[in-house]
């Protein structure tokens, strides 16, 4: 699945284009806490989260993510967006919950990051 | 006091002579974390990690060790008053060090539980608080060792080996 698809499949919004929609996403995580996160992301995922400080960002220096989206139509600062930018990190913002984004993830065939 | 080790069995000897007579650190950074400013917290892990990138580390170490890393710093900036962190980088390995200005760690086996957390209502807020950074720490650390008390500041360090398996 490509970010692109994800975006449509979401109805998001994109915040941050990064390298591009194109890249393919092999598997994503969701979650509101960090070391859960960082736990999980053993592999390169697209985190979806409800999390829009700066530290969402920073998590991404430590472990890969091919992008981030803010599901509940939660926006971060555009200082937050600018780290993204940085770091050419794809975002996105659904109106989605976390819940309903993720089934809808899944369904459509993107898998669990392994943890 | 407390004191609390885990180290991998099979490196046991190497972690041992590591600690008994450290040789001298091809590099050694330092970095100030100051007690909750989620601002810069995670900043020497980002800075630690990028270096050791340049010097040719492989990926999965990297990630091993900027995770052990950025939660050991985090921890510093959500639970204590402050502290610094140590990194010295060897040919075959990395060792990092914590330490804070207190107020320590009561009972460390505890700490060490995952999903025990004492994060205040600002930490959690940020994303934190899930109990599962030391566990973090333990499983991507060759050698990890910690040393508090009530009341006195904490002491966490850890190894990790560029060629471990
Ligand atoms: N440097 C420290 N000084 C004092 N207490 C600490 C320190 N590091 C950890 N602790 C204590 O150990 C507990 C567990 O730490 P751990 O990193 O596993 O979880 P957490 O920081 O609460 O949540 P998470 O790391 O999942 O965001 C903390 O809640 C805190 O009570
Ligand atoms: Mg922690």
């Amino acid at each position: 699945m490509t970010l692109n698809e994800i975006k449509t499949l979401l109805d998001g919004e994109v915040l941050n284009l990064g390298p591009g929609l194109d890249a393919l996403v092999p598997c994503a995580i969701a979650s509101d806490m960090i070391s859960d996160i960082l736990m999980s992301c053993r592999e390169p995922s697209l985190l979806l989260t409800g999390l829009t400080n700066n530290q969402v960002i920073r998590l991404s220096d430590m472990v890969d993510l091919v992008g981030i989206v803010f599901v509940r139509s939660k926006r971060p600062l555009d200082d937050i967006v600018e780290m993204a930018r940085e770091r050419n990190l794809p975002l996105i913002v659904t109106s989605k919950t976390l819940y309903t984004a993720s089934g809808l993830l899944y369904n459509a065939g993107l898998r669990s990051s392994d943890i | 006091m407390g004191e609390y080790w885990n180290i991998k069995p099979e490196l046991e000897d190497s972690v041992k002579q590591h600690f008994s007579a450290p040789p001298e650190a091809e590099v050694e950074l330092e970095f100030e974390v100051p007690e909750k400013d989620f601002n810069t917290a995670g900043r020497g892990s980002s800075e630690v990690k990028d270096l050791l990138k340049r010097l040719g580390v492989d990926s999965e170490t990297l990630r091993r060790i900027a995770v052990a890393s950025y939660e050991a710093e985090i921890n510093l900036a959500a639970h204590s008053k402050g502290g610094v962190m140590s990194c010295m980088i060897y040919d075959d390995l990395i060792h990092l060090r914590f330490l804070d200005k207190g107020p320590g760690i009561e009972d460390i086996t505890q700490a060490m539980i995952p999903g025990y957390s004492t994060a205040d209502e600002l930490v959690r807020e940020f994303g934190f608080g899930a109990g599962l950074g030391l566990p973090n720490i333990q499983k991507n650390s060759d050698a990890l060792h910690i040393q508090s008390a009530k009341g006195s500041s904490t002491l966490l360090e850890l190894l990790i080996f560029f060629s471990a398996p």
